[in-house]
């Protein structure tokens, strides 16, 4: 297993368990189950444990690795700094382990078959990829300078498709030009990779590389923070290059050319940094500086937000796993009631995944008539005149 | 002694009922995580892990060990690097963590009520967020680890100089008998308030230092300090080792400093072979703070105009990490050896004692090859200290182990023959120190644990004589 030597290192000081303020659990999985064995100082130990044949690759076992949602907190906080940004690379590579000796849970199994089979994880066909565009006008990519990207969940899961059309909206609005790839586009293969099929996520790659290419794609804006590190961090890796922003970013360059109506009601506003826009690419600015620049929005901020914050509980493939659970103890009814805490109307999201996850959970604990999760470019929309 | 093969699924089931689906396991992953710490400590596997919500849950988990004669450990953070949460002799290890809220913080009486659970972090991040004015005596150990943990073990911590022992900050305890009653101890026994153990009769010495075999504590009040806006820090450095007693007892003697603490590593080499006294102090004002140094530096003004020491000019990024509490820095340690590991001997020894502590570390991390760093902190104005010795070792290696290991084991010895006492003492230094101990003290603690503990289910093995 790659990594294998640092995983004895780990001390299990526990700081990866907090956020950096230390005022509550924030590593997804250990809040959520609460057994040592869930934090990430204990995966390290279990992992070496089973290299060293002292423990089986059991069920429970495989649950533990593929509960880690890939937030990277423990990146963030752990003090051991010669070994840090090499965590989640292990926990990924216990998990291709486990891949490899065909040892993975059956919802993790069944999410990577539909990713092989049908491109993702949804089981959904091809053609149906662009039913989230219906209506839009929205075209195929020939030259326009962008390639707008929706991924998985912004072209198949219904609250994903929303998000896609009114971030597609804002978009031709402020007069990005773009086009998408349809049905010819397949998954990035972000959660492929953290659930450690990186062969599978592989051929998924270079088969969207090879698609950018032949129309000679440069720049592309993502809907998914998901898909927006896959883009920028691994495809280059395998030979696909360009520009990759998130829409969060281009949306902040142009908020400026909106009008909006001055009359309506003041709203509080916390905003929940995704993990894959802030702790695994540094970007904490952009959906701050659109909230800041619409009149009548008051922001407030969480307790556990930028580097601090709680993931959702999505990533990792969580989503599409539900290895994470979604009972009283998991990170998005947590995440919720921490928003509800700060007074705010709305918990604004900019990712489909945290979108769907949050939304949920609003609903599942009757909070809907007290909090939204409203996606950046919704609010902006609402706003406008 | 019980029957594990006879009862266990019986009382799997009893605790599933207890707790609820998702807090207990007997799941091998579970029980490998749980059978060890941090440290050198062999591992000891539970049969059960248990994580109650409740004092309720936590009294009919206790009541249930009794039924079956099933050991029962409590456990908090589990940092405490000595093996005082492994299950000596099976059972069920109980794992507080999920009882973690702050009850109350009383601001005017200076006092915070916590769940047993509450970790050192929350509880300075809730006063931060609540109440920047006071903060509470955080050890050096990572924010994860537990209040209640550290209360039992005697711990320290920043503001050990002004307030003493951690044990020492207690107000008063909610515990869970072996038996199962719930009893209240200190003025909560009396009074809707948790503000001090006096004046009745302090039971919480019964429950204090016994590393958990006598009751399970769910809640504890702890007193509260100032947390000024200003801080700084002043460090004292000499060569002489024969000198440290007297400048601790100069420097603690003007009464301004919340912690004094004094180290010595061999690594960086720039503090090698120099003995560190570092003087945390905090104030409402600038003028204040000045004041404050100037009365610390004029204590020890005969030992600079002699040139046998002096204050260390602190670079800004040193003055911060000296004054960061809990110092993240102190967990690099574990990675020396580039294997995740270090072994912390703490000796409870009066002040005087330090030139022989410090020469004994040094003699046996030179004979057994130890890496080491060492040091101690001050407890009440001179009163005591905890001096210690910081053994790196990797896990990955077991002669490195063994090394650490029998460092610890022969510092721990040594520390007796001085005149000192183990800290939070593994279940061997438990036995060196019985057998070092006044036999009526010993048989005391026998006939007080019977009483408490009919059934001997508390985390046996622990505070126990070779038979």
């Amino acid at each position: 297993m790659k990594y294998a030597e640092i995983l004895h290192r780990c001390f299990r000081c526990g700081y990866c368990k907090l956020p950096g303020n230390y005022i509550d659990f924030n590593c997804s999985a250990y809040a959520a189950f609460r057994f040592e064995t869930y934090s990430p100082g204990g995966r390290m130990w279990l992992l070496r444990a089973w290299l060293d044949e002292k423990i089986e690759p059991s069920r429970r076992f495989q649950e533990i690795l593929f509960s880690c949602t890939a937030c990277g907190n423990c990146v963030e906080q752990c003090v051991l700094t010669k070994i840090k940004d090499e965590l989640l690379l292990a926990f990924t590579a216990g998990k291709e382990a486990l891949v490899c000796e065909g040892k993975v849970p059956p919802p993790v199994r069944d999410c990577l078959t539909k990713l092989q089979n049908y491109g993702n994880p949804y089981g959904f066909t091809r053609k149906k990829r662009t039913a989230w565009t219906v209506g839009t006008g929205i075209e195929a990519f020939s030259d326009q300078e962008f390639l707008f990207f929706p991924g998985d969940v912004g072209a198949f899961d219904s609250r994903g498709q929303e998000i896609a059309r009114s971030v597609a909206t804002l978009l031709n609005r402020v007069g990005v030009t773009f086009g998408i790839l349809g049905d010819q586009e397949v998954s990035d293969g972000n959660e492929t990779n953290a659930m450690g099929e990186s062969e599978l996520f592989r051929l998924l790659a270079e088969e969207n590389i090879k698609h950018f290419n032949e129309l000679n794609v440069k720049k592309i804006i993502t809907l998914s923070p998901h898909g927006f590190n896959a883009l920028k961090n691994e495809y280059p890796k395998l030979g696909g290059t360009y520009e990759v922003f998130h829409y969060t970013q281009i949306l902040a360059a142009h908020t400026g050319s909106l009008s909006f109506e001055n009359d309506l009601p003041e709203i509080s506003v916390t905003y929940h940094d995704p993990c894959y826009l802030g702790r695994h690419n540094w970007e904490y600015g952009s959906a701050r500086k659109i909230l800041a620049s619409l009149t009548g929005v008051k922001a407030r901020e969480m307790d556990r937000s930028m580097q601090n914050a709680l993931c959702c509980g999505g990533g990792g493939g969580n989503l599409f796993t539900d290895i994470l659970g979604k009972g009283p103890e998991s990170p998005a009814q947590n995440r919720v009631l921490e928003a509800l805490g700060t007074g705010a109307d709305i918990l604004a999201v900019s990712c489909p995944t945290c979108a769907v996850m949050l939304g949920d959970a609003v609903k599942s604990t009757n909070l809907d008539k007290r909090i939204q999760v409203r996606e950046i470019s919704e609010i902006i929309n609402d706003r406008l005149k | 002694m019980y029957r594990k093969d006879k009862f266990m699924k019986q009382i799997y089931d009893i605790l599933l009922e207890i707790v609820g689906p998702g807090f207990v396991s007997d799941a091998q992953e579970e029980k490998y995580i749980y059978s060890m710490d941090p440290g050198t400590m062999p591992a000891c596997e539970p049969d059960i892990v248990v994580m109650p919500g409740s004092t309720d849950e936590v009294q009919k988990i206790v009541q249930a060990a009794n039924t079956y004669r099933v050991p029962l450990v409590p456990l908090g953070a589990g940092l405490v690097l000595s093996g005082l949460s492994r299950a000596l002799k099976g059972g069920i290890v109980m794992d507080m963590k999920r009882m973690n809220r702050v009850l109350e913080i009383n601001e005017l009486s200076r006092y915070a009520l916590v769940e047993a659970g509450t970790s050192q972090g929350m509880l300075q991040a809730y006063l931060r967020k609540h109440f920047p004015n006071l903060k509470h005596s955080a050890p050096d150990a990572p924010p994860a680890a537990t209040v209640a943990g550290n209360v039992c073990i005697h711990g320290s911590g920043h503001m050990s100089h002004a307030g003493g022992f951690h044990s020492d900050m207690l107000n008063g305890l909610e515990v869970v008998l072996p038996t199962g009653e719930v009893v209240r101890i200190g003025s909560c026994a009396t009074s809707p308030y948790w503000f001090a153990r006096a004046p009745l009769p302090d039971l919480s010495g019964l429950f204090l230092g016994w590393a958990g075999t006598t009751g399970v504590i769910t809640k504890l009040s702890i007193k509260l300090y100032p947390n000024y806006p200003l801080n700084d820090v002043s460090v004292f450095v000499c060569e002489d080792a024969s000198i440290i007693p007297d400048i601790l007892y100069q420097i603690t003697g003007t009464q301004v400093a919340e912690d004094v603490t004094t180290w010595m590593t061999p690594k960086p080499d720039w503090a090698a072979g120099f003995f560190h006294c570092n003087v945390n102090y905090g104030a409402k004002t600038k003028k204040e703070l000045i004041w404050k140094r100037n009365l610390i530096r004029s204590a020890v003004e005969s030992y600079i105009d002699a040139k046998t020491g002096g204050f260390l000019p602190l670079p800004s990024m040193m003055k911060q990490r000296f004054l960061e509490v809990p110092a993240r820095q102190l967990s690099l340690f574990a990675d020396v050896r580039k294997g995740g590991g270090f072994e912390y001997v703490g000796a409870i020894m009066p002040v005087e004692l330090f030139p022989k502590a410090y020469d004994l570390g040094l003699d046996i991390a030179d004979r057994l090859g130890v890496s080491y760093s060492m040091g101690c902190r001050i407890i009440g104005i001179n009163h005591s200290m905890m001096f210690f010795y910081a053994y790196a070792f990797n896990r990955a290696d077991p002669d490195d182990v063994a090394r650490a290991q029998s460092a610890l084991e022969e510092t721990n010895k040594k520390v007796l023959d001085l005149g000192g006492i183990p800290w939070k003492a593994e279940a061997p230094a438990q036995k060196e120190i019985l057998r070092k101990m006044d036999p009526n003290m010993v048989d005391l603690m026998g006939r007080v644990r019977s009483i408490l503990d009919p059934n001997h289910v508390m985390n046996p093995g622990n505070w126990e004589e070779d038979r």
